[in-house]
């Protein structure tokens, strides 16, 4: 406990330093603010137009979070199907890795050509960048059991559906959580995509990436450098979340995830 | 299916009967050749042999997880695929489920045969007290010993009350002293229990400690080369290890399994 409060306050310090040395050198330097804004005035910005910005943040979370559960959804279904069938996973396999390969800022416009503008295209694009990890990470998991506790559960008449939830399923859980914390980073940022494309039809009401856009356009740089900020920071947080949920479901008993337990 | 009285036995029939039995791999490697043993009710028979002798894949016939090429296998009388009910399979290495607790391992048999759960909690707890394991009930096995592991999983075979136990190296991973504190505890079991049992093993010493018979196998391909009786006093405990008698059955066996080798040797086979 206490060596992390040490890690914690060491970044701190970092930080602060590091932000002193980028004041500095604007204010020494006469760096022009359309080019490089200070950090005192990217926290005036924030703090003028923080309304503002917490509308485009919660909206980016929205979008990414609606792509990111729905991948695990459509992800998991997917690789139990796989795991089931071998012949379809051979087939269809392939088809997974283009998705990954797939450049997403090209398929963005023909998603809101499909879907049109606003959150829904952009949770999509989020979803299809998030979609490949889930189903590669648990595909591996539920194929990778030892063939000695398949037999196992052969000996005791055990049902296919009871080999898939009992055994394969518990046994793909690092896998997928694996999955989830690679699509949790990826979530955010094919958020922020998507909204390059399709924000929003209204000015000041769009999420991060719209907002992005915008200021870009507008030369707000300050207001730009807050975003940036804020999109770095929501991307942090799917992050830590996923490995918090991993954390919490796997503490117990995975060899990875070991908590120190009395002996 | 059908349930069987596991005390009642089909007057006349051998518990295992093999009658030339082959097994041939899809690769087209031959394992076995031309097996033919019967165990009666009631015997401890170690397979003994060099790795690559279809040891394991003679258990994995007897349990039905793979068909023979030709000749017939019969558990009770049946097919083994209609014999599971009889039989438990103890593997190599623990296999146990590390997502479960320990009595969710050992429960996980009847779980699976849909056993009500508060039959199956009292069995669980009933087994765990006799194994010795009440104390790390609630524990993962990450946090057991390699000795304990495989406690768990003697337990987890035993709670389906087989009359047939198949044993595959069960106790190759572990230390000596846990191994020999293990095999007297799976004597004890044998003998309460009255099991009949084909046991897998590399190891002379602990084939001569346990079995009534030992069959000692040929490589490439798999075939019995010698069928040696073991008869030392029972109960077997620690001090029959200490005994000449087992000594000198220690050194038979093992003359016989180098004669083996070396035949095969001169056969021009692998040594």
């Amino acid at each position: 406990m206490k060596r992390h409060l040490w890690l914690v306050l060491n970044s701190a310090i970092v930080l602060a330093c590091l932000l002193a040395i980028w004041q500095t050198a604007v204010l020494l330097l006469h760096i022009p603010k359309y080019i490089l804004p200070g950090p005192l005035l990217v926290a005036e910005a924030v703090q003028t137009r923080f309304p503002e910005l917490m509308h485009s943040l919660l909206l980016t979370t929205e979008a990414a979070a609606i792509g990111l559960v729905s991948s695990i959804v459509v992800g998991v279904a997917i690789a139990l199907v796989f795991a089931q069938w071998r012949w379809l996973r051979q087939l269809l396999y392939p088809y997974t890795i283009l998705l990954q390969t797939v450049p997403i800022v090209a398929i963005a416009p023909l998603v809101i050509m499909w879907v049109g503008n606003g959150i829904y295209s952009v949770a999509i694009i989020a979803f299809v960048i998030c979609l490949a990890p889930i189903i590669a990470n648990t595909t591996q998991g539920l194929i990778s059991v030892e063939e000695n506790l398949v037999h196992l559960f052969l000996m005791h008449n055990a049902t296919p559906l009871q080999i898939l939830f009992k055994l394969r399923f518990p046994h793909a859980m690092p896998h997928l959580f694996l999955g989830i914390r690679i699509s949790a980073g990826i979530a955010v940022m094919g958020a922020i995509i998507g909204e390059f494309f399709a924000g929003s039809s209204r000015v000041g009401q769009g999420g991060l990436g719209y907002a992005i856009t915008y200021s870009s356009n507008q030369l707000e740089i300050d207001y730009l450098f807050a975003l940036v900020l804020a999109a770095t920071v929501l991307g942090f947080l799917f992050f830590f979340l996923g490995m918090f949920l991993e954390w919490y479901f796997l503490h117990n008993w995975h060899e990875s995830k070991r908590s120190d337990l009395p002996d | 299916m059908v349930r069987l009285d596991p005390n009642e036995s089909k007057s006349g029939l051998p518990e295992i009967a093999l009658e030339g039995v082959s097994k041939q791999f899809r690769n087209g490697a031959l394992a076995l050749k031309d097996i033919s043993m019967r165990v009666e009710k009631g015997e401890f028979v170690s397979l003994l042999g060099q790795s690559g002798c279809g040891k394991s894949t003679l258990l994995r016939l007897v349990s039905g997880l793979t068909p023979a090429s030709s000749g017939s296998v019969a558990v009770n009388g049946m097919t083994p695929a209609n014999a599971r009910d009889l039989i438990s399979f103890i593997f190599q290495d623990a296999t146990l489920l590390p997502w479960r607790t320990v009595e969710q391992n050992v429960g996980l048999g009847l779980e699976l045969e849909r056993v009500a759960q508060n039959l199956r909690r009292e069995r669980v707890d009933a087994m765990l007290e006799l194994v010795g394991l009440s104390q790390v009930a609630r524990r993962y096995p990450r946090q057991l010993s390699g000795g304990m592991k495989m406690r768990v999983s003697i337990a987890r075979a035993l709670i389906s009350r087989p009359r047939i136990v198949l044993l595959d190296e069960p106790f190759a991973a572990l230390d000596e002293m846990s191994r020999d504190r293990l095999n007297e505890e799976l004597l004890r079991l044998y003998l309460e229990q009255h099991w009949t049992v084909l046991f897998v093993t590399h190891s002379i010493a602990e084939a001569v400690f346990l079995s009534t018979r030992m069959v000692i196998l040929g490589a490439h391909p798999g075939r019995i080369a010698h069928v040696v009786p073991i008869d030392l006093p029972w109960p077997r405990t620690a001090e029959t290890r200490l005994t000449s008698a087992y000594e000198e059955q220690v050194v038979r066996v093992s003359r016989l399994l180098r004669s083996v080798q070396s035949a095969q040797a001169d056969e021009g086979g692998v040594a």
